[in-house]
């Protein structure tokens, strides 16, 4: 057994995980989680209470106590996933990646920080100053603000809010400005440029995934990021709709910016895009931000369409629940960091076809298909009257799945017909097209 | 009107308002059309919280993501259409006074008609008794619904402008389209 | 918590968030040097003189794709509270979303229909 884990590259790769998701779950069980509204931090509050504080200075300051700890956590997981993405990038390359800083290189991101903190500031001449300073900012915080809402354990959560799916949209929605603001304020032709086409990406890519959003809402019955989690104790809303979760997923790869929708950082087409002009901790705050960005949609993903902190025991021990939460994240990141380093980078007018005509279609009708049949479902009478209970749910999950499969045929087949088209009218251009008689060699 | 409850509700109301006012304020005395964009952004931002003091947090975050996510944006997009919009010398036409006059009554009589009671005596809300998401949603597609007060009123639900707000937005794309379609 | 309490979270997480990058930025500018002179502060273009205006005409394109936008944001700020109470509600809710969805969707298929959503 122990060869089987070390010897291959597969065992070591998943033992590796799974330690590296040990000490972090750790660290978010024994530090974050007392920090968060239902951990020991209430106990804080009627500690000062009793001892004297006013009620409202106190209460104040275990907000705001929570809220640093909350808010640290992402920045210090994006240490980690950025040496998790080099390795990870450089194996399916065939390469090593960092392994000189540290043990397994695990002090090359560090390494990194180090380095950009002493690089030169430069603000290009005719600047706009305050803007140029604030985007990164605003890019950032707008990744971090997702965070309050998201729920590690079934009785730690930042701030249970009503509405916490629309307020992760609303939030989300906050970083294209913050583009539009770089890139307007490096007084540059080429980051204008680039800056137009990332927005008109950002912005067209929302609506598939808020439309994607909406099933769980629909299934849950609630906005509510903890309503939602404790809805799928039967069922993970991933197999009773597989299409949304799909669209949630590309969706959310494509507002990132990540491969195969990375137009934003085209290297090889506009240099660096909006954020040319940018140096030192300016751009490392807009590096850091995005792989955070992808983090949170992964967590995201985890909490919506898989179940969030759900599993076996999870409620006698959260420790357990922080860590199929974070587990379940870190399988949805390294797919994304697997459709990365595998796919193509598409071309804007074809990353525009496959939002608009793609996309949306496919989630407008998916979203009245499942609402017909969980309308005849309940009417049927088939829907679980416990909604907890794995069995309870597999009718309804079996009839919304098969009408899934239907729409996913139906789309398959329309798609082929048109590559079929496409691929006939090729080839009778090319009939017409005189080969040249082959010449030797 | 009493000075001495100075609770935190009023306190996060006065740094709203100021957020408000200020952004608006900013909007109209800067001479960047595009810094002005923004500053219009930032007070749309502080309706946004007055909307999270009046126990409707579903329309404070409406309004971040439709006026902030997307007409700001639109706004940030047409100022950069137009050329030579970074510098406006002449700030103030012929008849400013005009305008000042008439904004002055208007911002009288706004302030009488706020404090004033015409409409009957000013009650607290209750704070206990506001409506969620779901009773909204209920609202929206209710052809007519039951009163909370006593149970027994039965009052017009929003249907109707429910589906006349998506044939107003139907109308609006295919007029968007016909008009910025014209020139090809 | 109630509502406001609740906001009150979010609101300190507004004012504590923005600190939380800007304290490398600030940490950043201290640290490093801080020699500015013509030709590194010059706009990157390629390596050569900049030439022309900063402002370029971009296509109406752009534009269009935000109308566009706009329109099926304002339609899903609707549509959540209507996925929010499905569960408790009868057939004449689907029927009402259903007529809502429809008609958007005519819009879409006439902007697609009209080229309205090609790139150029």
């Amino acid at each position: 057994m122990f060869r089987s884990v070390f010897g291959t590259a597969i065992g070591r790769f998943l033992f590796g995980t799974f330690i590296l998701l040990a000490i972090v779950s750790a660290t978010v069980y024994f530090i974050v989680t007392p920090l968060l509204s239902g951990g020991c931090i209430n106990d804080l509050a009627q500690c000062l209470t009793q001892s004297g504080w006013d009620a409202g200075a106190a209460e104040f300051l275990t907000i705001v106590l929570g809220v640093m700890g909350v808010a640290t956590f992402p920045l210090l997981v994006t240490i980690l996933l950025i040496w998790v993405e080099r390795k990870f990038a450089a194996r399916i390359q065939d390469r090593v990646g960092p392994n000189r800083v540290g043990p397994f290189g695990l002090i090359q991101p560090l390494a990194d920080v180090v380095k950009l903190l002493g690089k030169e500031d430069l603000t290009p001449a005719g600047a706009d100053k305050l803007v140029f300073n604030t985007a990164p900012v605003v890019m950032v915080m707008s990744v971090l603000l997702i965070w309050a809402v998201v729920p590690f354990t079934p009785y730690h959560v930042g701030v249970d809010l009503e509405i916490g799916a629309l307020y992760f949209v609303a939030v989300a929605s906050i970083g294209t400005l913050s583009v539009i603001m770089a890139s307007w304020a490096s007084n540059n032709k080429y980051a204008l440029l680039g800056a137009f086409r990332v927005v008109a990406q950002l912005i067209s890519y929302e609506i598939p995934l808020a439309m994607a959003l909406l099933i769980p809402v629909m299934l849950a019955g609630s906005m509510s990021m903890v309503g939602i989690v404790e809805a799928q104790a039967g069922m993970w809303f991933m197999f009773v709709s597989p299409i949304a979760a799909f669209m949630f997923f590309i969706s959310s790869q494509a507002e990132t910016g990540r491969a195969p929708f990375d137009l934003i950082e085209a290297e090889s087409e506009l240099v660096a895009g909006f954020n040319i002009e940018y140096s030192g901790m300016k751009f490392a705050m807009f590096f850091a931000g995005e792989f955070m960005h992808v983090f949170t949609n992964g967590v995201l993903m985890a909490i919506m369409f898989t179940g969030g902190w759900w599993g076996p025991f999870a409620y006698e021990a959260p420790l357990l629940a922080v860590f199929y939460l974070l587990g379940k994240a870190f399988f949805w990141y390294l797919l994304s960091l697997l459709m990365r380093n595998a796919l193509p980078r598409v071309r804007i007018d074809q990353l525009m076809a496959i939002n608009w005509k793609f996309l949306v279609p496919i989630s407008i009708v998916n979203l009245l298909m499942t609402a017909l049949l969980l309308r005849l479902i309940q009417e049927g009478g088939l829907s679980p009257e416990n909604a907890s209970s794995f069995v309870d749910n597999i009718p309804q999950t079996l009839i919304l799945l098969a009408g899934n499969v239907v729409l996913f045929g139906i789309v398959m087949t329309l798609l082929r017909g048109r590559a079929r088209g496409e691929r006939m009218t090729d080839m009778v251009v090319r009939e017409d097209v005189e080969l040249a008689p082959a010449t030797g060699d | 009107m009493t000075f001495g409850n100075f609770t935190p509700e009023a306190f996060a109301f006065g740094i709203f308002a100021l957020i408000t006012l200020g952004g608006a304020f900013g909007v109209i005395t800067n001479k960047n059309l595009v810094r002005g964009a923004l500053w219009l952004m930032i007070s749309l931002f502080g309706v946004a919280g007055i909307f999270v003091l009046l126990s409707a947090p579903f329309l404070a975050a409406v309004q971040i993501l439709v006026y902030i996510g997307a007409i700001g944006i639109l706004i940030t997009f047409a100022v950069m259409l137009t050329r030579s919009m970074t510098n406006i010398t002449q700030r103030f036409n012929q008849q400013w006074w005009l305008g000042a006059i008439v904004s002055v009554a208007l911002f009288a009589l706004l302030m009488a008609a706020v404090i004033v009671p015409v409409w009957g005596d000013v009650t607290e809300p209750n704070r206990n008794d506001v409506a969620d998401t779901t009773d909204l949603g209920v609202a929206l597609v209710s052809a007519e619904r039951v009163s909370e007060l006593d149970n027994e009123t039965s009052l017009e639900g929003y249907v109707l402008p429910f589906e006349v707000a998506s044939l107003l937005l139907t109308a609006a794309m295919i007029g968007a389209i016909v008009i910025a379609r014209e020139d090809d | 918590m109630d509502v406001i309490n609740e906001w009150a979270y979010i609101g300190v997480f507004f004012l504590l968030a923005p600190v939380l990058p800007a304290l490398p930025i600030l940490i950043g500018s201290l640290l490093s040097p801080s020699k500015p002179n013509a030709i590194k502060q010059a706009t990157y273009e390629c390596g050569v003189e900049t030439v022309g205006d900063t402002w370029v005409q971009f296509k109406v394109q752009y534009y269009i794709y935000g109308l566009i936008f706009l329109i099926f944001d304002v339609e899903m700020v609707f549509l959540f509270p209507w996925a929010v109470a499905y569960n408790q509600l009868d057939f004449f809710a689907f029927g009402a979303g259903f007529l809502f969805i429809f008609l958007l969707t005519d819009a879409l298929i006439y902007a697609w229909r009209k080229d309205a959503l090609e790139w150029t």
